[in-house]
Order: structure tokens, then sequence, then C-alpha cells
């Protein structure tokens, strides 16, 4: 089966590299914001035209450090603007930029950076400086690195060294004879050439650099900018890894497009009050990030006044009977829209202001499934909340929901320009001007994933809704199994089941070749922290708190109902989870057992774990183990636990079920 | 520091191993005696504190240091004894007069406005510098309003350098221990002092939180120059970041030397190991 939609006109010569983008954003946008940033308790802002003059000045400062066409650079930093100019600056002097995650640890860094041979870094600050310097002798090739940060700095050897400013003051002061240089330099860049190399989170072995050219990325952001109408009115919020191709494409390749400023966060911690005060108008935000607000917001109003409570209440649940609707445009009664105008007034409005929501026109949500609550509650209260379905090697998008079609349960329709075939297994193939070049230094793997027609295969098993054409993802391909009598698991299907619980932060299901389905579980620290706060329960760590017998019996109750709504599904019902652990400590990207992007690496935590995923199936009441984890600066620790094994209740299937059996 | 303090280099200047120049004597204690009726807390101690250094003074529980950074800092005034401050001597004075000579402290017992925020906090600490009058500041208007523009920026920039911008608004009394103490160094630091006094900066702290602190401590030395004496009692992180230790016991001066000279000390060893009486 496939689907597909109109192909696109090509980009225009004239706009088919970022310094075009460039120069016609500061001629045609020149007084208006393109960045901002806060520092310093205010809101530091640059024009098009000021953002191009700093831009030029970085090109030339980069090329007294003598970067030649076709070098590296790698760049490793929170969202500041700083750091998309480096991207810019490089593709001016013919340079690819390789945005490096800055929280990962050093030897994944001199992965990336010994695989893309990178030159010349621009980093964030010591903490970053430090970690290359650590595997200095790994990566030869790096030659000279940037920081932006110069606190600590002063002790260092400079000879390879430069401080961003400096290094743009030099180039400022060689301008002129830079010139004609950078102009020949930049003209020479084509829609062909690449763009950016993006490194793959990595669910499965090393990282692999994925290239995307210019045509990839302009094209995917003019195609995606049509398809919500994105202007340069929008304003957006960069806080999201830069690493990642999601920021990469709203941040960089659609801000560029369409001419619209990035606001960049104060720091890792003010995001929320950020968000607040930027009153973003497009919003891309991972499902946790809106059941971690959605939590908090319902951790404030059990701690409201009863007054209070009760109007939250009330209009609360009017808004998710009529708020849809009315996003969709359907038809509602006058009585209905009058009662929404008032909760609007009262409950929505407050609601949304706080969570800095309130402006936004645009929202996307994606990466893991969102529960349907959870995703209801932000469209009852007016957000334009839509799912969209993608991958780093598609440029983001594959499929996205429209406006007035959206549903919690699917990902939309294919993006503009994208093809998509289901094949017989399930799986989901794609081909779309977005579609990778290669991975870098890697024909095989390139091989494996992209055919010779140039269809992708995503990894992932769906089928399109018939009767709306919707794309619907059940589980990675690869993940779904089968138990030992032959019915089939769904081990995310499950595991998302059990994340909308806000109790419930992580759940990793285990099914696949045995005789039934067991579960580790993570408590979400905040919801339950809160809930022992309330009801006076004393604990002095996670691990403490974790092994509450209360804890346990909230999540063996989580676990039941799960059960009971697996009994109803036919396909499913075998699935259901017999005996659970929760875990002594949070699955953590440091520890390997996530990727950065918190997915979890299922393989590596059953290698783990083993000792615990045996007591969940030899029967045994309560296992110790001993876990090494890995702090922030590297260094190591053993955590030690003894967690108890529990038995969940599993419901039997309906009657014909048993008959047939 | 700037260039017009009476500071000369002095022979005896030293450079640290990690090739930061330490310059001529900021402070100087001579023979300080300090008692309170019958018990001396300070016995006879003499030692002097460079521009530039990290300069510690430990001991085990009673040894007096407390009482003897109540002395620097002009609280306590010592029976016996003379401080010489930035080449002068200096007689009693009010702990105000001594911040405005640009001493700055914190406290054990973390000493914040709890009900107000951050900002409001390190506000606090530029108030010595604000010279507009009491109808200017109620007017807000030329003077007064220029003074605060001014000395939020100064505030913002310690913010930035503590990394506490998400607690900006936040009252400090729903403050964690470990923010608290930042944000009381902040309020120390923004008077951009020339000498820094520390008292227990990582007392109840957990080791994430010491290591934070170590690292703003030797930041603020290394990036504004600033001279900082603390007070510790977790030898590890005295060993770590100061140039020059002092070590008090029982009132009295037992040893002073780097830290290498000092844990090599026999009788540091033996006031804080204890040792056998036979």
């Amino acid at each position: 089966m496939t689907i597909t939609q109109t192909p696109s006109a090509a980009l225009p010569e004239n706009l088919n590299s970022f310094p075009k983008l460039l120069e016609r954003n500061a001629n045609k946008y020149g007084s208006r914001p393109a960045y901002r940033e806060k520092e310093f308790g205010i809101w530091q802002s640059w024009t098009w035209t000021e953002a191009r003059d700093e831009i030029h000045a970085l090109a030339c400062g980069y090329l007294t450090l003598g970067v030649e066409q076709g070098d590296k650079i790698a760049i490793a930093g929170r969202n500041r603007p700083h750091f998309y100019w480096a991207m810019i600056a490089a593709q001016i002097v013919g340079a690819i930029p390789v945005p490096v995650y800055q929280d990962s640890v050093a030897d994944e860094m001199a992965h990336v950076m010994e695989n893309c041979g990178a030159r010349f870094a621009v980093v964030q600050d010591q903490e970053q400086v430090d970690k290359l310097l650590e595997v200095a002798d790994r990566i030869p090739e790096l030659k000279q690195i940037v920081y932006l940060d110069p606190r600590g700095m002063r002790k260092y050897d400079h000879s390879a060294l430069h401080n961003y400013r400096d290094l743009q003051a030099k180039g400022r002061e060689k301008r002129k004879d830079f010139d004609a240089e950078i102009k020949r330099r930049a003209d020479a860049v084509t829609g062909d050439d690449t763009a950016v190399i993006l490194y793959t989170s990595g669910t499965t072995g090393r990282p692999k650099g994925v290239v995307l050219t210019n045509n990839n990325v302009l094209m995917t952001a003019k195609n995606t900018c049509e398809f919500d109408n994105l202007t340069e009115n929008e304003s957006i919020l960069a806080y999201l890894p830069m690493a990642w191709v999601g920021d990469y494409v709203f941040s960089m390749a659609q801000a560029m497009w369409a001419g619209f400023c990035v606001n960049c966060p104060e720091s890792h911690d003010t995001m929320q009050k950020d968000l607040q005060e930027v009153g973003a108008t497009y919003f891309f935000a991972p499902p946790r990030f809106f059941e971690g607000l959605l939590t908090s917001v319902m951790i404030r109003m059990e701690d409201a006044s009863k007054t209070k409570r009760k109007m939250f209440n009330k209009y609360i649940d009017h808004a998710k009977r009529i708020g849809p609707a009315l996003l969709d445009g359907k038809q509602v009664s006058a009585g209905d829209k009058l009662k929404y105008k008032i909760g609007q007034a009262l409950v929505y409005g407050p609601l949304l202001n706080a969570t800095g929501l309130s402006k936004v026109r645009v929202g996307y949500t994606a990466g893991e499934a969102i529960g349907p609550e959870i995703f209801e509650f932000y469209r009852a209260l007016g957000i334009n909340l839509k799912q969209l379905y993608g991958q780093t090697e598609a440029t983001v998008f594959i499929t996205q929901q429209p406006d007035g079609e959206v549903q919690a349960d699917t990902v939309g329709v294919p993006s503009p320009g994208v093809e998509i075939r289901i094949a017989d297994n399930g799986e989901v193939f794609y081909r779309s001007p977005g579609t990778f070049a290669e991975y870098y230094k890697n024909a095989e793997a390139t091989a494996e994933t992209k055919d010779s027609e140039g269809w992708v295969a995503t990894g992932d098993a769906g089928f399109f809704e018939p009767d709306n054409g919707h794309l619907r993802i059940i589980d990675r391909a690869k993940d779904v199994g089968k138990l030992n009598n032959g019915s089939m698991v769904a081990p995310k299907y499950i595991e998302n089941k059990l994340k909308f619980f806000p109790d419930i932060l992580e759940a990793v299901a285990f099914g696949h070749e045995r005789d039934f389905c067991t579960a580790f579980i993570n408590i979400d620290l905040t919801a339950v922290g809160n809930w022992a706060e309330r009801n006076n329960i004393a604990y002095a760590s996670y691990q403490e708190l974790a092994a509450h017998p209360e804890v346990y019996g909230t999540i063996q109750n989580h676990v039941e109902e799960v059960n009971r709504s697996l009994a109803d599904d036919p396909r499913l019902y075998d699935c259901q989870i017999r005996r659970f652990l929760v875990l002594h400590k949070e699955l953590d990207a440091d520890d390997g057992e996530m990727t950065r992007t918190r997915k979890v690496r299922r393989r590596i935590i059953e290698e783990k774990y083993a000792p615990l995923l045996t007591a969940l199936y030899d029967g045994s009441e309560s296992i110790f183990i001993e876990t090494e984890v890995t702090y922030e600066d590297g260094r190591k620790g053993v955590i030690s636990a003894t967690l108890e094994v529990r038995d969940a209740v599993v419901v039997a299937p309906s009657a014909q079920k048993v008959a047939a059996e | 520091m700037d260039g017009s303090s009476p500071i000369t280099a002095e022979p005896d200047s030293y450079t640290t191993e990690d090739g930061r120049k330490i310059g001529g004597v900021v402070m100087e204690m001579k023979n300080i005696t300090l008692r309170f009726g019958g018990v001396t807390a300070i016995k006879d101690i003499s030692f002097d504190i460079r521009e530039g250094e990290v300069r510690a003074i430990i001991g085990p529980n009673g040894a007096g240091k407390s009482s003897m950074l109540n002395v620097i800092n002009g609280f306590y005034h010592p029976q016996e004894g003379e401080i010489w401050y930035l080449g002068k001597k200096r007689g009693p004075m009010k702990p105000y007069e001594i911040a405005r000579q640009g001493i700055a402290r914190t406290f054990q017992n973390i000493a914040l406005f709890r009900g107000m925020t951050t900002l409001d906090n390190i506000m606090t600490g530029r108030l010595t510098k604000m010279k507009s009058g009491i109808f200017s500041q109620a007017i807000w208007k030329g003077r007064a309003e220029a003074e605060e523009i001014e000395q939020r920026e100064k505030a913002e920039r310690v913010i930035d350098f503590l990394e506490i911008q998400h607690i900006r608004k936040a009252p400090v009394g729903s403050l964690p221990y470990g923010l608290q103490k930042r944000v009381e160094l902040g309020r120390a630091l923004v008077a951009e002092p020339s000498l820094l006094l520390l008292d227990e900066p990582m007392a109840g702290m957990n080791v994430e939180e010491k290591e934070d602190m170590s690292r703003f401590i030797l930041d603020v030395n290394e990036e504004f120059g600033t001279t900082i004496a603390l007070i510790e009692h977790d030898m590890g992180v005295v060993m770590d970041i100061s140039d020059r230790v002092v070590v008090m016991d029982y009132g009295a001066k037992i040893g002073d030397g780097t830290p290498s000279e000092v844990r090599n000390n026999q009788k540091v060893i033996d006031a804080y190991l204890g040792v056998s009486h036979d």
C-alpha cells in the first residue's frame, strides 16, 4: 500500500543554501529580530542585519584559523544564538557543521569527532574543552577549539584555544581582506552540498552520522512552513538539544526559511519561565514535557483552595467536552460556547498563561506516544497541539496532522512531498525530498537502510487507518515479539499504557520468547514525592520511596488497570503483566540505559539487570542487586538494593476467547 | 585590586603551583589575643593574608576559628595585638565600616533575608555602594533610577556567574540549603570585596554541592582576583582549594604553610587524629 502527497516544486536557485537565506533575510527582514537570548536577566536581541554582521565576523574568524572548504566543525553547547551563528558561518566558508550533544560523555564525543574527522570545534565552556582535551590523543585531527564562555579558561594553554568573541574581533579586523574569499566560498555552496551531519541518538549500537544536504533540509523547511503557514511572525523557543534533528529543522532550517525569531532560554532550568516571557507561537515538545507540565498543574491544584479546585474541575470538564470540537471547527451550541468563553476568562486563560503556552498557534509533539488524556487536555484548553512522526534520516517529517484532523492515537497524513509504503510485515517505508544522502563513512549501513530507489525503512510497524488515511504506529518492528505460546507482544504498547499514569515515569516490558509478560517500573519522583508529602510518608531517597510498600501498592493498582484494558483487546490479552518490580534507580542516559533523547535501550537494560529479569520469571519474592551508576562528571559509584517482586492480578480474557482455547 | 592600592610586592610574594602570582600582604595579624572573661579564645596568633590567595583557617571543633574570623571581620576586638589592613593599622571599628573597607563575608548558619527573593538579597550586598538619598529613592527619578540600574547589572552578573538564574525571583527561605549558601556567596561577592571571608562554606553540604561550591570559590579567586580567607571543617576540601593554611588548636596556632607542609606537620596530625598519652 502506498500513499503519496503531491511532490512540491524544487527550490529556487537563489534560496538553496543558508548563506543565501541569510542574505535574503537581512535584506528583507533587516530590522526584525532574528535571535534573542536572555542573559543577565534581560532579553538581548539581534536583528537579521546584526545577526549577519556577527555571522560574517565569525566566518572571517574561521578563515584566520585556516578553515578549508569541506572541513567539519563540531559544535557543542546549549542553545545559544552564537552556536546557530557558528553553524551558518561554517557553511559560509564552505565547511560542514556537526552539532554534538553537549551532555555526552568524553568517550561518546570522541566517537563522533573521530568519525567525522572534525578539524575544528566550537564549544560552550571549560567543561566541553576539558572533555575534548581528555580525549585529545584519540582525535589527532582536531586542530583548534573555540570556546564561548571564558570563565575558568585563563590558565589553559592558548596555542590551540580561542575565545569566540576574540575570534570574531579578529575576523572583523580582517573583514576587507577576506571579503572576496567569503563571497567566493558562499556562492560555491549549492543545494546538493552537505548542510549538516547529525548523529543519531543510537537506540542500537554506535551513533551514525546522518548526512543531510541543503536540498534535504530546505525543501523540508519550505514544505512544512507552507503546510502550517509559518511566517516571519512566528516566535519559537530553542531549548531542545542542538544536536537533535528537530532543533536543527525548527531553529535553523524553518527559522531561516520563514525568517522568524529564535529565542534562547537563559539556562536549562529557566526554560518554563522563558517560554512564558517569549510567548512562543510555534512550539515543539516531546510528550514527556506535556506530561510533566500537566502533572505539575495537577499537583498545584491539589494544593489550591477548595473554591479554586471546584472551579478548575468544573470548567476543565466542560473544556474536555467542548474544546476539541471548537478547535476542529465543529458545530457547538451557543450555550456551550458561552460557558467555554467564561471558562476561558476564569480558568483556561490564566492556566495557559502560567504554562507559557497562551500564544501557541501551532504545537507539535512526537518521539513517543502521548497519553490520549494528556493530549486531549491541552487541546481542550484551545492549544492547537498536533502530532507528527519522523526521524533524523527523513529530516524529521514523515507524517503530520493537518489542522482540524487531529487524533490522539495516529500520527497524521504524509507530509508534503512524502511517499509512504507499508510492507507486508507492517513495516513503514518512506521516500521524500528530505531523505538523507547517506550515513557518513558507512556505505554498508546506508545500503541497509535506504534501497536503490530511495525508499527508507523506518523500523516501525504501523498501518493506515482505513477511514481517514492517517498513519498509526504500533511499535518498533523488531521489538514486536512473540510469547512462547505464540501470541503477539508489543512491549512499547504496554509500556505506553503504563506511562500514561502520572506516577510512572518509565516502564520496560518483557515477554518475547518467554512464558508471560513482566515489567520494570520507574516511579516519577515529582508525582510520587508530592503524594508522599501529602500523606506524611517520610523518605530519604529515591530508592527508599520507590521501595515503599504503599508506593508498590499504588503501582500494582496501575498495573492491574492496564491488565484490565489489555484484556479487552483480542490481539493483546496475553500481554497482561503477571509480575513486576519497581526499580531502585532512575534509568539514565549517563548509565547507557537510555538514549540522549530518553528512549529506553531495551537490550542494555536486559543485560544489565539480568538478575532482576531472572527473578521476575523464577517466582522469587525479592532479589538483591548491585548496580553501577555514572555521575555527571563521569565518576562511577555502586548502589545496591533488595527489590520486591510482585504478582499482579491477571484478568481472564472474554468468554469466547476461552472457548476458542 | 586597583593599582593605587598601597600594597607593594614584597620579596616573599610567591607563585602558586598552578601559576598564579600571589602579591603582597593584604592583612596582617600580629600577636592577637582574644578573651571572653576568663576564657582565652585566641592565644597570641600571628599570620598574614596575601593578595590573590586562598587562605584557609582550619582546626578541630572549638579551636577558635570562628572567633578568628570575627576578629578579621571587626566584630570582635582583640584585647592584645594589632591588625594591619592594606598597610594601615586598624583600630576598633563598627562592622559596617569594615564592610565599606572592602571586606565581605558569609556566615556559617546562613544569614539571608528569608522572605526576600534571591535577587533582592543579592542587591542588599550593594547597599554600601548606593549614594542616592531616601527622598530621591522614593520618587524614583534621576540618580536613584540610574543607580538602581547600575546595581542591578552588577547583581545580574553575579547571578550569571553563580548560575542561579532559575531562582532569581524565588524567596530564599524556600530554597534548598546548598542554593542558599550560593546566594549568600553571591551577596558577599556583589559587594566587590578585596577580601572575602567564608565561614564554613561547605558545612552541611553533600559531595556534589561541595564540589560545586569549591568550583565557585576557585572561580571567584581566579576570575576576579579576590583574596579569600575561609574557615573549613572538611580537610579534603581545604587541602584541595587553598594556597596556604593556618591550623589552630585550643586557640593557638600550631601550623602555617602550604597544604602539603601542613599535612606533614606532626602537631597538626596529633591535633586531628589525637595522640596517645602514655
